[in-house]
């Protein structure tokens, strides 16, 4: 037997997301494996790990996309209750649409590349029901502008756009309707660094206006070492490491963690 | 007893061309598209004597509804006289011993293209559209299984998206013939190419309205007061083509949906796309007797 201490106990407030022992595979590949992860309000998680190790599986359960083989999701917010991964369909699709906002990696799964800016910025309100024509067209511009988007381009299909743009069309799509939950996968890979840090920059204007909290995937611990309070390290589909952002990098215990930071320095 | 008594005699085909389980079939699905408004009922679209795409899908239903009482009109685009509109009426009076007309008030069932008449239905009417693409989503989903599961969830936010695209780029909502429709408060329909005119005239009918596309293979219908409500934003008032204050050349008739005629030196001449509405005009022009019904439109407007 050995004596555990019972760290103290600070926060207070209910973990806003709590996923427990989710797992999923795709035929023979097992892509996420007994993961737990939570968040608590206004809470930044960074999840790290090697290419192929579940990050995005792990964020598309997460956006209720993807139902896993075991596990259970649930959200503390108001009108939600239970284990999300029982919902039906259409439940499904309605708080995605109001409480969850996601920016894929590839612009190209979250955006309609040849509808408007503003116009994939306004479906997501349409979906929630609005049918006024100036309060779509207020609301994407808004959006548009809170995520730092050039206005003048407000009705710009994003395939005009540069990767950086994109990202923030993305990014206004996400948050339009002020959701509770805010999940990116990637969202500054891909860009060059100046455009990354701006987009980051961006992110943690964001973060501190509107304490969204935030799921954030990234390989990039320069990323997650910006933004994220607690990291997660995946590896091979599981949770090898969780820890706070400083005590990760500084003092990493898991010997792939230690790789991955000192291999960063 | 011999068998030739159990049996009917022989005859070279059914009544009404269709088979007795072809018909059974169409009845069926007429009964579900009438219990779903505005909801598409796959059916077994059957053969009949006309290539498909010139409105098999509405002269399977009308075949199915008639008896040799039923007073049948056709109409294409408006017109009673026009070639397809005539080979389907003699068709049916052939093959159903129907007897035919061509005034909108006498008809018991009036099977149609692109238009509604302008003279109000009543209850004891049926109206049956020719349908060319019964799938309003096909524009924002290509896929038709995703497409159905939008149906069923009501998950009409690409519509909108649509028509909000519209008039970012245009500015104005440029959706001609097909404009579509909120049945019952439901489904989104599209009430086959019919103008916008033609639109206002579905909801709250007082006449059943089936819709039938053959090669698509798919029914539905607008059973009478049912409403039909046009997508539109709260704050983009519905429009339609600007016809009211037009004069019809031929009968002096304004106030209705025209048929626009170009000319010689540039400029339109317009005639009234009813033929029948223009031909009655022309009747009580000559002072014979009058035999104009009450029309939806009054002075070129619907009256709320
Ligand atoms: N839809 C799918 N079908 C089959 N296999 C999949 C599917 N999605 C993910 N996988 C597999 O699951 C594993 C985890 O993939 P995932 O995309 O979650 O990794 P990742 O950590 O996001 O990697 P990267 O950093 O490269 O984006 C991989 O082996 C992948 O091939
Ligand atoms: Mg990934």
């Amino acid at each position: 037997m050995t004596l555990m201490l019972e760290a103290p106990r600070i926060v207070e407030t209910r973990p806003l997301l709590d996923v427990k022992g989710v797992s999923k595979s795709y035929g023979h590949v097992q892509a996420v494996r007994n993961v737990s992860a939570h968040a608590h309000p206004g809470e930044v998680i960074g999840i790290v790990g090697e290419s192929g190790s579940g990050k995005s599986t792990l964020l598309r359960m997460m956006n209720l996309e993807e139902i896993p083989d075991e596990g259970s999701y649930t959200l503390d917010l108001p009108d939600v209750s239970g284990n999300l991964f029982k919902l039906d369909r259409f439940a499904r699709r309605m708080l995605c649409a109001t409480k969850i906002g996601i920016v894929y990696q590839n612009p190209h799964l979250g955006l309609l590349m040849k509808h408007s800016s503003s116009g994939n910025v306004a479906e997501r309100l349409l979906v929630a029901g609005e049918r006024s024509f100036a309060t779509l067209r207020q609301a994407a511009t808004d959006a548009l502008n809170a995520s730092e988007f050039p206005l003048d381009r407000l009705d710009a299909p994003p395939i005009e756009l540069s990767g950086g743009m994109q990202q923030r069309v993305q990014l206004a799509k996400a948050i339009a309707l002020e959701p509770a939950l805010l999940l990116l996968d990637e969202p500054t890979t891909g860009l060059d660094v100046s455009v990354q840090a701006l987009v980051l920059d961006t992110l943690k204007r964001l973060q501190q206006d509107r304490q969204i909290t935030m799921v954030i995937v990234s390989h990039d611990l320069g990323v997650i070492r910006t933004l994220a309070d607690r990291v997660m390290v995946m590896r091979r589909g599981e949770v090898v490491e969780t820890g706070l952002a400083d005590q990760i990098f500084q003092d990493p215990q898991h010997p792939y963690t230690q790789q991955l930071v000192h291999a960063k320095l | 007893m011999s068998l030739s008594t159990l049996t009917k005699p022989w005859e070279a085909m059914s009544y009404g061309f269709l088979d007795g389980s072809a018909k059974r079939e169409l009845r069926r699905k007429i009964l579900k598209s009438v219990a779903v408004p505005g909801c598409q009922m796959p059916y077994a679209s059957r053969e009949v004597p006309m290539a498909r795409g010139w409105g098999t899908g509405g002269l399977q239903v009308s075949l199915t509804l008639v008896n040799p009482q039923t007073r049948v009109k056709v109409i294409d685009q408006g017109a009673d006289d026009s070639v397809n509109a005539a080979s389907i009426r003699r068709f049916i009076a052939r093959v159903a011993g129907t007897p035919t007309t061509m005034d909108t008030l006498e008809a018991d069932l009036i099977q149609s293209r692109h238009r509604i008449p302008e003279e109000i239905l009543r209850e004891d009417q049926v109206l049956v559209l020719q349908v060319p693409n019964p799938e309003p989503l096909r524009s924002v989903q290509p896929n038709m299984s995703i497409a159905r599961q939008m149906h069923a969830d009501a998950d009409y936010g690409r519509m909108w998206l649509q028509l909000y695209e519209q008039i970012v780029r245009s500015g104005r909502v440029m959706q001609g013939a097909s404009y579509p429709s909120l049945v019952h408060g439901r489904h989104v329909m599209t009430p086959s190419p019919i103008p916008r005119w033609d639109v206002p005239k579905l909801h709250m009918a007082k006449h059943l309205t089936i819709l039938s596309a053959g090669r698509e293979k798919r029914i539905f219908a607008v059973p009478p007061y049912t409403r039909v409500e046009p997508l539109v934003f709260s704050d983009v008032p519905y429009k339609i083509e600007e016809h009211g204050a037009l004069t019809c050349t031929r009968s002096g008739t304004k106030g209705f949906f025209m048929n626009e005629i170009p000319q010689d030196d540039g400029s339109s001449a317009f005639e009234v796309s009813d033929s029948e509405w223009g031909v009655k005009t022309i009747r009580a022009n000559d002072r014979e007797a009058e035999t104009r019904g009450e029309t939806w439109y009054k002075d070129g407007e619907m009256p709320q």
